[in-house]
């Protein structure tokens, strides 16, 4: 018997269950950040106190979330590649690298368009917002080094020493610039501190943007199977070419 | 351990008599704190004020210059490969370079600190201070700079992307490192962020060379 993980070590299994998963994800992540969308313009009250801007709440919150879960699948993956060697842990972790440094500069986007009418600046130097800028650092920082080697298989593997580095020392970084400063509120957590009007529009819009990160992740893993595919025959029809061409000579 | 006090040893010959590294980053250093007071301007209290930030930054750059010199020049010349297949473990071998690197770097950077307060009118209560935190911080700096410089030792662009890897790294150092000088002055003294500046170095001191380590072995197949 073997686990779904076993099951997906082969791409071509990989493959078939990605193409028949991947139209219902982004067909559910569209609707229900189509649904979100509405309630969040239309179908939800005003703040009392930040008035209209509270709205951007509900794109900020769930950017936010993802450039965390990302970071913490990316981990997931280079475990699974320095430990297990699963075939596809590297080819996750390579397509959620971008996706999440994107996640986590639309949360730092919002945040600071934001901020400007509520805390009167675009940018503090406020604990978390130093916190993720930092990450967002870090998701440079892995996709620079996976850039900058020729051999693949070196440089993926070396990504996931550097982020695994990461995940021990977010943590310290965290809670080194918690001391340091603080203005960001602390995270509701989707606790009963927000009021149920607002709360629904955000699960919902959580919940979609999730689904669209992992919509966009298999198809970015599906693009990097096709490459290295693509990538292996054309090594092997020039290794043909060239067997061809010293045939005679033998 | 022997081998390992050997290749400690042979380090540091290496770099007293190759000469040039530890002056050019003693070098560095002062040209990043001279050039400070010429941005912001020569205000005395300003300076002041800010003198250990900049004292600490510059630090950082300047053992940042010389973190690619850990690993290198053996994978150039092949001695890692000789190093890897001995009979020392590779993480301490990643120990040992990154001491003898602590020891040339970091401690002579850890003593022109103080002697470049002079030049930003640091407070002389602070400066036993300085000391003591550059002291306890930069093995951290080297420690956590090691993994960086393991992991772009074959890479291409390698110096900048060092930079990119090990700086974000270096950010709780730097956090605690000011904030124990700042909170000495403070009605709750220095001692939380001073300890918990140790124990980050200390923590560094065991993780880096794992790290290091498997980032070599990774580089040396």
């Amino acid at each position: 018997m073997q686990t779904l993980t076993q099951q997906l070590a082969n791409p071509t299994r990989f493959m078939d269950l990605s193409a028949r998963v991947l139209p219902w994800v982004a067909g559910i992540a569209a609707a229900l950040i189509v649904y979100g969308l509405y309630l969040s313009f239309f179908d939800s009250p005003a703040d009392y106190q930040q008035g209209e801007t509270v709205r951007i709440m509900y794109i900020h919150v769930p950017c936010a979330w993802l450039s965390m879960m990302v970071y913490g699948l990316i981990a997931v993956s280079s475990f699974g590649l320095l430990v297990f060697r699963h075939p596809l842990a590297d080819v996750s972790a390579k397509a959620a690298a971008p996706i999440g440094a994107a996640f986590t500069f639309l949360a730092l986007l919002t945040g600071s368009l934001w901020g400007k009418p509520m805390w009167g600046t675009y940018w503090v130097w406020d604990a978390r917002l130093t916190s993720v800028l930092i990450l967002f650092f870090l998701y440079l920082g892995l996709i620079a080094l996976r850039a900058a080697f020729e051999d693949e298989s070196a440089g993926a593997k070396l990504t996931a020493v550097l982020a695994l580095v990461g995940v021990t020392i977010l943590p310290i970084i965290k809670f080194s610039v918690n001391w340091w400063n603080t203005l960001h509120q602390p995270s509701t957590d989707f606790t009963a501190t927000v009021d149920p009007s607002m709360r629904w529009p955000l699960l919902v819009m959580a919940l979609g943007f999730t689904l669209l990160f992992f919509a966009m992740h298999l198809k970015a893993m599906r693009n990097e199977v096709l490459r290295r595919r693509v990538k292996a025959m054309r090594t092997q029809a020039v290794a043909g070419r060239d067997r061809l061409a010293t045939q005679p000579a033998e | 351990m022997n081998s390992f006090w050997a290749l400690v040893r042979r380090d540091l010959r290496l770099a007293v008599r190759e000469g040039g590294a530890i002056g050019t980053a003693l070098g560095f250093f002062l040209i990043v704190v001279s050039l400070m007071p010429l941005g912001l301007g020569p205000d005395l209290n300003l300076l002041a004020r800010i003198a250990a930030g900049i004292l600490w930054i510059a630090l950082l750059l300047a053992a940042l210059l010389s973190l690619n010199r850990i690993f290198e020049a053996d994978y150039e010349d092949g001695t890692l490969d000789v190093l890897a297949t001995g009979h020392l473990p590779l993480e301490l071998v990643a120990t040992a370079k990154s001491l003898a690197h602590w020891l040339t770097t970091g401690i002579p950077l850890a003593l022109l600190a103080p002697v470049l307060g002079i030049l930003l009118n640091l407070d002389l209560a602070s400066y036993p201070i300085l000391v003591g935190t550059t002291f306890v911080g930069t093995p951290a700096v080297s420690f956590l700079g090691a993994i960086g410089a393991a992991l772009t030792v074959k890479a291409r662009r390698g110096g900048l992307l060092l930079a990119l890897v090990v700086l974000p790294l270096y950010v709780p150092t730097l956090i605690f490192g000011i904030s124990a000088v700042s909170a000495a002055a403070g009605p709750a003294g220095m001692g939380a962020a001073f300890l918990i500046l140790a124990a980050i170095s200390l923590a560094a001191v065991v993780l880096g060379p794992i790290a290091a380590a498997a980032a070599l072995r990774i580089q040396l197949q």
